[in-house]
């Protein structure tokens, strides 16, 4: 069995946001680059099925889409435990044209079974792993919390609204991976860093894909007025502010 | 042409949430010119379809199926109404329902697709919506340039506005369908607000200090009618289930009014809670970073407040 992970290269989630001064797009200067926290975990948890079950999973590829500045992050997932990695080499525009790139990247391929975190934390935009196992025409779980593979059968949990279901799912399937797939994420031992410059990160060329959304303006969000502090002696005054004043109980 | 929006519900039953959507689309499709339609799948009865006539509902088609379907199947569907009516723009919500179904809808379509919207668009011709970005630190204005879009919205962000009409049910020809998934149990939380659609919530961070501590926090939250959520450390430390992590990597909220106790607010976690109308802070140091995104701060020992703030709430409640 084979899988992917797809990894999407994005700044530190601490990263402060700052722009261009024309607003148009988002001034990268400075940033430190990083695995996608879900796509991280779908990684790590990736690497535990094999780890447990050698003998049925050969191989573990991960993929992104983007220009050689993204490699770094792609040297990182091999570091940590994926056996190989394919970089398509194009800036992604919208949800839409990576979803394409990484399907047409993937054609000739064989994997089993396909893992995207469930968003990405730059433009959160929750649609590539749909998209693709659309584009593959290919079942699919959302929302994927545990993941265990027995024989040819892969075994889910999902969260739905108020709980969770067990599922199954045969392969080929894509996983929409969320917290809790795997506890933490993997880092990278010396070894691992070591071995993971003589892995193999193949260079897909771009095809034609018409992005169909594109982002006009960004903006900082409106700053918040202070904050009204209240004595603790006197919790009676912030029921009655919240009652009259916000209005909100 | 029209606008096509996709309802839930739950054991039959419509959320606030849904009018909210039905509310939107009827707005929506008034701003493009356009008819409304409305797709509910599962087994509801005509009253309650018929309660959404009060947000502008007139045509709404109900598939009496098993909600339990695949992806693929409930995408399918989806994109077949559209066709069939014409739809300019697909509605759903951002839940885990829109998250999963919502993007192979748009391929379906070979529509362009915006997910998370905040809000009415911006324009309608060129197409452009709100959105955030940076979960919540940037806002974004971005352009659908297809034929047909799909979008998602954000929950609480377009509000509800009456227009009473009357509505016609019209039922769909069952529909064969072969899952490629298989259901093989369910596992619903009972009594409890769920976190998703609360208009109340109440967190604790490592400043509650250990899991026993959390008894006070469920009655505050018990007072309050509000549903319990916690940040990422202490989900981490497994105080609470991971279904409770507020934050960048969890769950973002959006309730009216929203209790930060012992949660310093590293940015992860105010990435979460940013879409809050209102937000509570309780905190010993008065220089955690939680009081820049707070509208109202108690700067104190938890142990001490919360027991408190509990009493002054329940006096509240019960009029005195």
């Amino acid at each position: 069995m084979n899988i992917l992970v797809c990894i999407s290269n994005v700044p530190d989630t601490t990263t402060r946001i700052k722009y261009t001064t024309d607003q148009k797009e988002v001034d990268y200067s400075g940033v430190q680059w990083i695995i996608n926290p879900w796509d991280e975990l779908a990684l790590t948890r990736a690497i535990e099925l094999k780890e447990a079950n050698p003998a049925l999973i050969q191989k573990i590829t991960a993929i992104t889409v983007g220009k050689a500045d993204a490699e770094p992050t792609l040297r990182k997932a091999l570091a940590c435990g994926a056996d190989d990695a394919i970089r398509v080499d194009a800036s992604g525009v919208d949800s839409f044209y990576t979803a394409s790139q990484l399907t047409n990247a993937i054609k000739d391929e064989s994997f089993d079974l396909i893992l995207c975190g469930i968003e990405s934390s730059d433009f959160n935009g929750a649609a590539v792993g749909g998209m693709l196992a659309e584009l593959l025409d290919w079942p699919s779980v959302s929302a994927v919390s545990s993941v265990n593979i027995e024989n040819e059968s892969v075994k889910v949990t999902r969260e739905i609204d108020g709980g969770k279901q067990l599922m199954e799912t045969g392969t080929p399937s894509v996983l929409i991976v969320q917290k809790g797939i795997a506890l933490n994420p993997r880092i990278p031992s010396m070894r691992g860093i070591m071995t993971a410059r003589t892995k193999q990160l193949k260079v897909v060329p771009a095809v034609e894909a018409a992005a169909q959304s594109h982002i006009l303006t960004f903006a900082a969000p409106p700053q918040k007025s202070a904050c009204k502090i209240i004595d603790a002696e006197n919790l009676d005054e912030l029921a009655r502010l919240l009652h009259t004043e916000a209005r909100v109980i | 042409m029209s606008v096509l929006v996709y309802i839930e519900n739950r054991n039959g039953k419509f959320k606030k949430s849904t009018y909210e959507l039905v509310s939107y689309g009827s707005r929506l499709a008034e701003l493009l010119g356009v008819g409304l339609n409305i797709l509910s799948i599962g087994n509801v009865a005509d009253d309650e379809l018929k309660s959404l006539g009060k947000y502008g509902a007139s045509h709404v088609h109900r598939l009496a199926a098993d909600m339990s379907l695949d992806d693929k199947s409930f995408a399918s569907i989806i994109s077949g109404l559209a066709a069939q009516t014409s739809a300019k723009v697909v509605v759903m919500a951002h839940n885990l329902t829109g998250k999963a179904i919502a993007p192979r809808v748009a391929i379906r379509l070979k529509a362009g697709m915006v997910s998370a919207v905040n809000g009415l668009p911006v324009l309608v011709s060129p197409f452009v919506v709100n959105k955030k970005s940076f979960s919540g630190k940037s806002l974004v204005q971005i352009e659908i340039s297809s034929a047909i879009k799909v979008i998602t919205l954000s929950q609480n962000t377009a509000g509800m506005v009456e227009k009473p009409s009357n509505v016609i049910v019209e039922d769909l020809p069952a529909v064969s369908i072969y899952p490629a998934t298989r259901v093989l149990s369910t596992e619903v939380q009972s009594g409890k607000v769920l976190l998703s659609e609360a208009d109340v919530v109440v967190s604790g961070g490592r400043g509650m200090r250990s899991p026993e501590n959390w008894k006070p926090l469920e009655e505050l939250a018990e007072v309050l009618g509000a549903a319990t959520a916690c940040s990422r450390p202490v989900s981490d430390e497994g105080w609470r289930p991971h279904h409770e992590h507020v934050g960048q990597t969890g769950k973002v909220v959006a309730p009216n009014l929203y209790f930060a106790l012992g949660i310093s607010g590293a940015i992860q976690h105010l990435a979460g809670i940013s879409s809050s109308k209102v937000i509570v802070a309780v905190n010993k140091d008065p220089e955690a970073p939680i009081f820049t995104a707070a509208d109202y701060g108690v700067i104190g020992d938890l142990q001490v407040v919360l027991p408190k703030m509990t009493e002054a709430f329940k006096k509240l409640k019960s009029g005195n």
